[in-house]
């Protein structure tokens, strides 16, 4: 097995290019488990460990340009404000030692669709720029990017370089349904953003269909029905509810059996899509 | 491979590493330091957690070469001597300790937390502790050992 250590992006392009089949390594925390119990030989590793752009992030012309590798615990700690449903989701990710080093860059690579920063990433319209030392950058927004079970639009020669958010214009929550309260990979999740500016609402499902996905049927719905200068109607919660679980396509698993994700689904759907209205009707009474 | 790091305030040089294998592995197997725990080998148990660079890891998911150049502090680099650090001290002192495996990796981690965290709340130390197993003490314990440790710390501020 070959150890690649570049010390700058383009090190680490030149390195991915002719070495295609190297895993990128940072974190540690999805690679190093499947190396730990003999999942995986790569024939080589390549460590993005001292690639020290991607763990920085800026906030320039209204976007927020967020290195691959930052890992969870900056996300709280530093973006929390900006992008409130990322950091909610960064708060239910593994356990502390995990937060310091597992990163978003991370979660997009492996690609899972129990990833717990992919719904927050579809509801808000991340995009996620990518790049090859022979094809260039690619910006590929988050509900392009994710093609089935940990498989993405990356292609053999790219690599993650970072997403790109615009910091939230309104209340954005996540939610997540597992057994305990740390170290839970989600049995399915939940996160909405709503942009008031624009009379739109955007969704996120997870670990409820073979990729993480949008409820579209169920933004349209409110993109037509929803009054927002008025309280929710319990209806119109009841149907946007359904039509997330419809957007769902979950499978029985040793977490939990499809039945039970669909059910989920619409009760996490109605209750994200509450606590932010909610807050929507209270900033707008402030 | 070779890889050259600083542990518990000491070069160490590695020799022989294979490029799959664990910051843990070199640890325990190549350098004689076994107070971390090998356990689960997929960052669920928190009987590994070190110190790298300052940040607390599962030492089972870095992989060894990631260590190159870089400061890893673990158990036993934490007591000065024969003097026991305050964390482990209250632990002794409160009984948090059974069998003994998921120790280690608690401490190193409650260290981090009263180091960071001048008073730390239930919730805080829960929070803290939510990614370190132990299946013999029921937690209660633990928590006693970390308020103990907490409380003295800030006394001594």
């Amino acid at each position: 097995m070959d150890f690649l250590r570049p010390t700058t992006w383009e090190e680490a392009l030149a390195a991915k290019a002719d070495q295609p089949e190297a895993v990128p390594i940072q974190g540690g925390t999805d690679v190093m488990v499947e190396i730990n119990f003999d999942v995986r030989r790569p024939v080589a590793l390549l460590d993005l460990g001292n690639v020290a752009e991607l763990r920085t992030w800026t906030l320039a012309d209204g976007v927020c340009r967020v290195g691959a590798a930052v890992p969870y615990t900056r996300i709280i700690d530093e973006l929390g404000e900006a992008l409130p449903g990322l950091a909610q989701a960064s708060r239910t990710v593994g356990s502390p030692q995990i937060r310091n080093r597992g990163s978003v860059g991370g979660n997009l690579g492996a690609a899972s669709p129990a990833g717990d920063s992919h719904p927050p990433l579809l509801a808000a319209g991340a995009v996620v720029e990518v790049a090859s030392r022979d094809g260039g950058v690619r910006m590929i927004p988050a509900g392009e990017f994710y093609l089935g079970v940990k498989r993405s639009a990356l292609r053999p020669d790219e690599l993650i370089r970072a997403f790109h958010l615009r910091p939230a214009t309104g209340p954005q929550y996540f939610s997540k349904v597992g057994t305990r309260n740390a170290m839970v990979i989600a049995v399915c999740s939940f996160a909405v953003a709503l942009h008031p500016g624009e009379r739109r609402v955007g969704t996120g499902l997870g670990s409820a269909a073979p990729t993480p996905r949008r409820a579209v049927e169920a933004e349209e719905f409110l993109g037509r029905e929803l009054d927002w200068d008025s309280r929710l109607d319990p209806a119109l919660l009841g149907r946007f509810g359904e039509l997330c679980a419809a957007a769902a396509a979950p499978i029985d698993d040793v977490r939990g059996t499809a039945a039970y994700r669909r059910h989920a689904i619409a009760v996490l759907a109605r209750r994200t899509l509450t606590w932010a209205w909610n807050d929507h009707r209270g900033r707008r009474a402030a | 491979m070779r890889v050259t790091f600083t542990v518990n305030g000491r070069e160490q040089v590695a020799d022989d590493v294979w490029e799959g294998e664990s910051l843990l592995y070199v640890l325990r197997e190549r350098l004689g330091l076994p107070g971390s725990k090998n356990a689960c080998e997929q960052g669920e148990c928190g009987s590994c957690t070190v110190y790298l660079d300052g940040t607390p890891v599962c030492a089972c998911l870095v992989a060894a070469g990631q260590a190159e150049g870089r400061r890893v502090r673990t158990v036993e680099g934490l007591a000065e001597g024969d003097r026991l650090d305050p964390v482990q001290e209250a632990f002794a002192e409160c009984g948090a300790v059974q069998c003994g495996f998921c120790t280690p990796g608690l401490v190193v981690q409650a260290h981090d937390l009263i180091e960071r965290v001048g008073k730390p709340s239930d919730a805080d130390i829960r929070e803290a502790l939510a990614g370190n197993l132990c299946r013999c003490t029921g937690y209660e314990k633990i928590l006693d050992a970390v308020r103990l440790a907490a409380a003295r710390k800030a006394a001594a501020r």
